[in-house]
């Protein structure tokens, strides 16, 4: 069975059918080649498949194509390019914030989705607020200093 | 300014950042199929037959793979122990294990016909534990002793016994004596957990035949050794085998040596069409895993503090295959001593097949496991002497050029230096603060040594154009650790070129020359040295074109930024020299650099290449109520000779602290008496997360220049992994709760309060 959906995706219409049991992050990755949004634990816990639905953070990999009918859907390849994506991207450089790279996209997006909502630049705050995205490579700090300076100006 | 020493940007950052650096999981080779792989039901069993026509006949099946496709190759693969079949041949000796790979147009079509394989078992009696398998009637998990494979570096293999894969020993001076003659001897029995790696990206493999060779597509850190591997078990000629290894997403040893490129590599061969396997994160949980530990230790001193002997015993749980599980029990053995000078030592350490999933390498093992249990005692006998605990490891620890073990490398490290950085950095001298009521703080450090660099064979390719670009062609994954970026400073080093005009490609077997593998904190000290060798060939020859061209003798002739200046200050940049010398706008300079044993076989005995520190400090709390430990403050010790990117030397720390806390406080696999993986998801198998952070971490560099690398450099990341756990267990001891095993959960802490009756 497949679903009709009308979606816009980084910006771009998207109008097709999906199956509708085929996952976002599938759909993502391989129908429409959007590789940033990465597979790991398939169970909402690592969010390194994290994608914005109208601006929230969602887990790909258990939110079904189906359901974006409607919506807007941001991934990392929309993110670049834009103002916000080159400031976290310049500060993540200055920490050395990045390693295998495998949670950065995911990292970013629930970033934009925590400075749209104006979460402050308390360091605990965005700790707590940043629980679903894990990264086995940086012992976090990095990230944290460079999350506590991006979102630190913000009310 | 000359790259080496600084934080430089990571080359691969931005690439990440904007989500294109492309992984084996991104990519998609023409008429790819996908694979899905039969997993064992049961942990210990013979096969009575395997029926692979409905799946066959499913919709969207292009092959299927059985035991029976492997008949005109030697099925048998294991750089230390030839003994783990392409798929289970006969019987299955672990719970999902693989008995049969499905290649299709779609993985749900692959999915779905992996369920229509009919495998008829019968089931045999199972070792599931340490305990099981060890005991006088076990059943064997290997009825034969394999073959040794081509990797293991240990010299002559000793005959098995029973379960008891591979053991390895040491007995210096008279042990009895020294206890004999002791005012103090602690002992003690310990546990440590199986624990999984858990690099982000799981293992993934995509294989293509294409008139009689082979390429892979490959998540692998050691792409050479798999090479190996691969070409051994097919019948090829090296070079008819090809590893490509774009970026990993983490290894951390889970991606050392082979591991799906076997089954991937099979299945494709049937099919005649590429294949990719991608496992899910409970596939990569039962592919490799941390060995689960059981040891006794005995340690005496003199009352003077004075260390006199020990006696360490440890068996290490391999699961049902070998994998790198003699490496790890060799250097478990090594770690047990500690960095102490001793006048007697019996140690044993035992590596012991089960029916579970395969242990394999995962960061600064054989340390992780020792060091906490060998410094625990340490610090008993300093409390029952009344000595303080730093004062004890001043008084015991090796100095540099002190014999480590017969025969191997001295000390080349200021361990009393590095530990009371590490002391001092969690406020070691100052009065400990007041906890909370029915709180408890302690204080902790811990000093070990890691045998680090495997075997040093490296080579590496640096070519510049005649544009003054440069590339650097050496076999190290990138795999975080920002080897790309740091081979990418020592040739700007050397060359004097800007860094940014420096390229390091990821490996393609087929054109990067040899390296034997990522792991051991090895890169940067022997393939780093190996790109300095190249790079200083290619500067040789802009010397040699510099002083034909300036006509000034070579001694007088400077590198300086991009160019060679001669004595008078003229200058001929890189990009003039390479045009000059071939007469035109074209031709290239390529250096060459090799690394390979000096003065020796190079072999484990003889080494090692140097010993990784493993320095930690950490102040806890324990809630008396509740058992709870919280991490207030860690210090580590990244005492590496000299620091090629100071910043990137931190993160490794910090990465490794964070997976010391995770090993040390909760990360455990569970095992049930039927070899079933219990908690085989993230939901069950908790990760550190941000909130684990401890409030202070504080990592201290040490750039004493007397490593054997490229500018003194000596390798890091692994230490902190072996010493945090250690730290953060003496800490516990000092808040009053000593500890005999890890992780050190809530629970177990909370009943270990109550069997002490603390108050």
């Amino acid at each position: 069975m497949t679903e009709r959906i009308s979606a816009t995706i980084n910006g771009e219409p998207f109008t097709g059918e999906v199956p509708a049991e085929e996952l976002l992050l599938d759909f993502l990755r391989d129908r429409l080649g959007l590789t940033g949004a990465k597979q790991s634990c398939e169970v909402q816990v690592c969010g390194v498949c994290t994608v914005l639905v109208d601006g929230d953070p969602v887990s790909s990999c258990c939110y079904l194509a189906a359901d974006v009918d409607g919506r807007q859907v941001e991934t990392i390849e929309g993110l670049a390019g834009t103002d916000f994506h080159r400031r976290a991207a310049d500060a993540f450089m200055r920490h050395a914030a990045v390693q295998c790279g495998f949670c950065t996209a995911g990292m970013l997006l629930t970033a934009k989705a925590l400075a749209a909502r104006g979460t402050g630049g308390d360091r605990d705050g965005i700790a707590a607020a940043m629980s679903g995205n894990l990264c086995r490579c940086t012992g976090y700090v990095s990230i944290l200093d460079s999350l506590t300076e991006l979102l630190g100006g913000q009310p | 300014m000359n790259a080496v020493g600084q934080s430089v940007e990571r080359a691969d950052g931005r690439l990440k950042l904007s989500g294109q650096a492309e992984y084996t999981g991104d990519l998609r080779q023409p008429g790819m199929l996908y694979g899905a792989v039969l997993h064992s039901p049961v942990a210990h069993a013979r096969i009575a037959s395997v029926g692979a026509r409905a799946a066959e006949a499913a919709d969207g099946v292009v092959a299927v793979l059985t035991a029976a496709d492997l008949t005109d190759i030697d099925p048998y693969y294991g750089h230390a122990l030839r003994d783990r079949p392409v798929v289970a041949l006969g019987k299955v000796r672990f719970l999902g294990e693989p008995v049969a790979v499905v290649a299709a147009e779609s993985q749900a079509a692959a999915d779905a016909a992996v369920t229509l394989i009919d495998v008829a078992y019968d089931e045999l009696p199972i070792a599931a534990s340490l305990e099981t398998a060890l005991a006088p009637d076990a059943p064997l998990v290997h009825e034969k002793r394999a073959r040794p494979g081509s990797a293991h570096g240990l010299g002559d293999l000793p005959d098995a016994d029973g379960n008891t894969c591979y053991s390895y020993s040491f007995r210096r001076g008279d042990t009895d004596r020294a206890f004999a003659g002791a005012a103090v001897v602690v002992e003690g029995e310990y546990t440590f957990p199986a624990v999984y790696q858990y690099s982000m990206e799981t293992h993934t493999t995509i294989a293509h035949w294409h008139g009689g060779e082979l390429t892979l597509w490959s998540s692998c850190q050691h792409p050479f050794l798999v090479r190996q591997e691969i070409a051994a078990l097919f019948g090829l000629p090296l070079d008819q085998v090809r590893i490509i290894v774009p970026f990993l997403g983490g290894g951390f040893g889970s991606k050392s040596y082979t591991k799906m490129e076997p089954l991937t590599a099979a299945i494709a061969r049937k099919a005649g069409r590429p294949v990719r396997i991608l496992n899910a994160v409970h596939e990569s949980m039962i592919t490799t895993r941390r060995h689960g530990m059981t040891a006794r230790m005995r340690t005496a001193a003199a009352a003077d503090g004075t260390l006199l002997g020990r006696e360490c015993q440890a068996w290490l749980d391999t699961g049902a295959y070998a994998d790198n599980g003699p490496r790890v029990t060799a250097t478990a053995g090594d770690a047990a001593p500690g960095p102490y000078r001793w006048q007697a030592l019996d140690v044993q350490a035992h590596c012991v097949y089960t029916n579970t999933s395969p242990s394999g390498s995962y960061r600064a093992f054989g340390a992780t496991h020792l060091q906490w249990i060998a410094e625990s005692q340490l610090d008993e006998v300093a409390r029952r002497l009344d000595i303080d605990r730093l004062e004890i490891r001043r008084q015991n620890l090796l100095r540099p050029g002190e014999e480590v073990r017969p025969g191997g490398k001295p000390l080349d490290a200021d361990l009393v230096g590095d530990v009371e950085k590490a002391a001092s950095a969690i406020g070691w001298s100052e009065p400990p603060a007041r906890s909370a009521a029915r709180k408890r703080r302690g204080r902790g450090v811990s000093v070990g040594l890691l045998a680090a660099g495997a075997h040093p064979v490296s080579m590496a390719t640096v070519r510049m154009g005649p544009d003054g670009s440069v590339t650097v062609l050496n076999g190290t994954t990138e795999l975080g650790q920002g080897a790309r970026t740091v081979m990418a400073q020592i040739a700007a080093g050397v060359l004097h070129a800007p860094v940014g005009k420096v390229v390091v490609r990821g490996t393609d077997t087929r054109y990067t020359p040899y390296d034997r593998s990522t792991g051991a904190s090895r890169s940067t000290t022997v393939a780093g040295l190996a790109v300095q060798r190249a790079a200083q060939d290619v500067l040789n020859s802009l010397l040699e074109t510099a002083a034909a061209k300036l006509e000034a003798p070579p001694q007088l002739l400077t590198p300086v930024e991009g160019a060679i200046r001669d004595a008078g200050g003229r200058t001929m940049t890189h990009a003039e020299l390479v045009r000059a010398r071939f007469g035109f706008d074209g031709g290239e300079l390529i250096g060459h650099g090799r690394v390979q044993p000096e003065g020796g076989s190079g072999s484990y005995a003889e080494g090692p290449v140097f010993w990784e520190v493993c320095v930690a400090g950490a102040e806890i709390e324990v809630d008396l109520d509740t058992g709870v430990v919280t991490v207030l403050r860690t210090s580590t010790v990244a005492d590496v000779g000299k620091a090629i990117n100071p910043q990137l030397v931190a993160r490794q720390d910090e990465g490794a602290t964070l997976q010391g806390l995770g090993n040390a406080l909760f990360e455990e696999m569970h095992f049930a008496p039927d070899g079933m993986l219990l908690n085989d998801t993230l939901l069950s198998y908790r990760i550190p997360a941000f909130r684990d952070v401890p409030a202070a971490m504080r990592c201290s560099i040490v750039e004493n220049g007397d490593g054997p690398g490229p500018f003194g450099a000596k390798g890091c990341g692994e230490g902190a992994l072996a010493a945090v756990p250690a730290a953060v267990v003496n800490a516990l001891a000092d808040a009053g709760v000593p500890m005999t095993t890890l992780p050190l959960t809530p629970e177990r802490v909370w009943r270990r309060i109550r069997e002490l009756k603390i108050s």
